[in-house]
């Protein structure tokens, strides 16, 4: 089936005046097909809602591609992002909702966009597990995970064609994440639309994601199916990742942390840029970068 | 240090938020807080902090050793509050000011409660930094909160939080924003600090894995009401409380254990 988004050897820079240019994206290739749910997971910093924003023509791209539907995404202006069928849930719901304004009417923003008069916001409150006589209200009267809720039924209502989930159920106890995280996928799911889910639960991702994209320090390192990579992780930082998840087995067990310094994007290692910290680590692994997929490892280079 | 929170109640135009809430912090322990989305976990900790919104009414007690805190006029509150009681938010929005660097941020506290020189408060600042795993801290030092990723501004969230050697810490949600090996390191430094320097944490957590990796006691909270407390084992194997056991039983591998 015919890709629903393509990005393809994206860079994405970040710059300041007197700074290091910060290559935040550093050749990154990812793909989500249609009413497929792709799990995007890595280390805090490496690179992710840069992505994501540069998918939604929010931050500008230096090299590479990105196409929706077809179509070259370019920098939008508000207005035209809204007709193009992306939807974003930010990491930061505190700062995405606006604080003037009661919720109801941000979510029926959405259903005008999507010229939806059926709908109203209370339905899709309720549709998130909120009581519907929260649409008269402002942000501040909310918790966090409340207005995480609420930040995705403004986006669910918008029927995107691409929901990007940023972190989006960071904040909701374990119960309302595996309900929620369900809700997204299958809206996206039935609609025939994708979801790109970022997320640092592991556990809510393996859940939900047909596909499961492993990023480091600004590149794609491990792609594959969910059950594979889970079953199997090749990448020495994918298990690295999935070794370090804390088990509620009440033992007070501290996790692993990855040995080394967490990278700056500004100074990225030469050859792999896992080689400083891997504990597999070759000569050839200092020189080269493995530029290949889907792992980009040289233990696994393709044959 | 210890934290005596006895029969906390909290209401806000009329609806109560906090029914009576009992805790207790001991210098040296972790001690983990749970539970639904809205039951008031956040606002315990704004309450611990005097820091409610405009308009709440509030009884009970809360007791730094032998202080009430809710009594205490507001410019001894201030001299606790980031001094002895340090919080890191769970919105880093409002733990950090977007308009000052985070060195600026780090550094004024310390100077100001700990009367450090400039040389000495950056070095420190640059040390703790490093702590949280932040790369590059010398050069981290004079950026701004919007050069940073979501998870970077929750671990400066927590080195201004930990900048004037609190007493006592009340994390908020610390490691949403953190990937797992991230996160282990920063469960390190916050077990480490209480080993070492008899720090008192309450680590309110909805992941029950980083509950059980660093807490000594759990308690459950549900309703504005603590629903179940004691040690982290006996509530993480033997839940008595049905919300904890639905909690845990609601967990995506909860099949698999
Ligand atoms: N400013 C406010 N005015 C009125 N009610 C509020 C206000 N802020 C929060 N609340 C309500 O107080 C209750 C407790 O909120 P609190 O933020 O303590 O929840 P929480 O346990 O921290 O939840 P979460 O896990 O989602 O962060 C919620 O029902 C919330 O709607
Ligand atoms: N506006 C900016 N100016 C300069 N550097 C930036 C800016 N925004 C992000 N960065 C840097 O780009 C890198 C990637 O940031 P990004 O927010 O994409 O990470 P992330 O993978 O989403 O991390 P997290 O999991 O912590 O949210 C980080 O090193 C960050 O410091
Ligand atoms: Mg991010
Ligand atoms: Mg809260």
């Amino acid at each position: 089936m015919t890709s629903l988004l393509t990005i393809d050897d994206l860079v994405v820079e970040h710059r300041s005046p007197g700074r290091p240019v910060v290559r935040a994206v550093a050749g990154a290739s990812l793909t989500v097909r249609p009413g497929e749910v792709v799990g995007l997971v890595g280390e805090s910093g490496c690179g992710k809602s840069t992505l994501a924003r540069a998918v939604c023509g929010l931050n500008p791209v230096t090299a590479g591609s990105i196409d929706f539907d077809g179509q070259p995404v370019t920098p939008l202006g508000l207005r035209r992002r809204k007709l193009t069928g992306i939807q974003m849930v930010f990491q930061d719901p505190y700062a995405s909702l606006n604080p003037r304004r009661r919720v109801g009417d941000q979510i029926a923003d959405g259903l005008r966009t999507a010229r939806d008069t059926a709908t109203s916001p209370a339905d899709l409150l309720e549709r998130v597990g909120l009581p519907r006589e929260f649409a008269g209200r402002h942000p501040h009267e909310f918790s966090g995970g409340q207005r995480q809720r609420i930040a995705i039924a403004r986006a669910l209502a918008a029927r995107p064609r691409l929901l990007i989930g940023d972190e989006p159920i960071s904040a909701l106890d374990a119960s309302a994440q595996a309900q929620v995280a369900r809700l997204m996928r299958d809206l996206a799911v039935e609609s025939g639309a994708g979801l790109l889910f970022i997320s640092h639960d592991l556990s809510v991702v393996r859940l939900i994601a047909d596909r499961i994209a492993v990023m480091y320090l600004g590149k794609i390192v491990e792609v594959g199916d969910t059950a594979e990579v889970w079953a199997n992780p090749r990448h020495p930082y994918t298990r690295a990742l999935l070794a370090a998840i804390p088990q509620p087995d009440g033992l007070g067990v501290l996790p692993e942390e990855l040995p080394g310094d967490v990278p700056d994007p500004a100074s990225p290692p030469s050859g792999c840029r896992f080689n400083p910290r891997c504990p597999l680590v070759m000569d050839v692994c200092r020189d080269k970068e493995p530029d290949f997929g889907p792992v980009a490892c040289w233990l696994h280079e393709p044959k | 240090m210890t934290l005596d929170i006895t029969g906390l109640r909290v209401s806000i135009g009329g609806k109560e938020i906090l029914r009576g809430v009992d805790l207790r912090l001991q210098a040296g322990r972790v001690h983990g807080l749970a539970g639904e989305s809205g039951s008031g976990k956040t606002m315990t900790g704004l309450a611990t902090l005097g820091l409610l919104p405009h308009g709440a009414r509030t009884t009970g007690s809360i007791r730094l050793g032998e202080r009430e805190l809710l009594t205490l006029p507001p410019k001894e509150l201030n001299q606790v509050r980031g001094g002895r009681i340090a919080m890191v938010f769970q919105d880093p929005a409002t733990s950090l000011h977007p308009m000052l660097t985070i060195g600026t941020q780090l550094t004024e506290h310390m100077r100001h409660h700990l009367r450090l020189g400039k040389a000495e408060a950056k070095a420190r600042a640059v040390e703790l930094l490093g702590k949280v795993r932040i790369p590059g801290p010398e050069e981290a030092y004079g950026r701004f909160p919007h050069q940073f990723s979501g998870g970077m501004r929750q671990r400066i969230a927590i080195a201004i939080a930990l900048a004037c050697s609190p007493e006592v810490l009340i994390a908020d949600e610390p490691t949403t924003a953190l990937d797992v090996t991230v996160q282990a390191g920063v469960l390190r430094l916050l077990r480490g600090l209480c080993d070492e320097l008899g720090l008192a944490v309450l680590l309110v957590t909805h992941d029950l894995g980083v509950m059980s990796a660093v807490a000594d006691e759990v308690s459950v909270m549900k309703d504005g009401l603590v629903v179940e407390s004691g040690p982290r084992g006996r509530v993480l194997r033997e839940p008595e409380h049905p919300y904890t056991r639905a909690l845990l039983d609601s967990l995506p591998d909860a099949e698999l254990r």
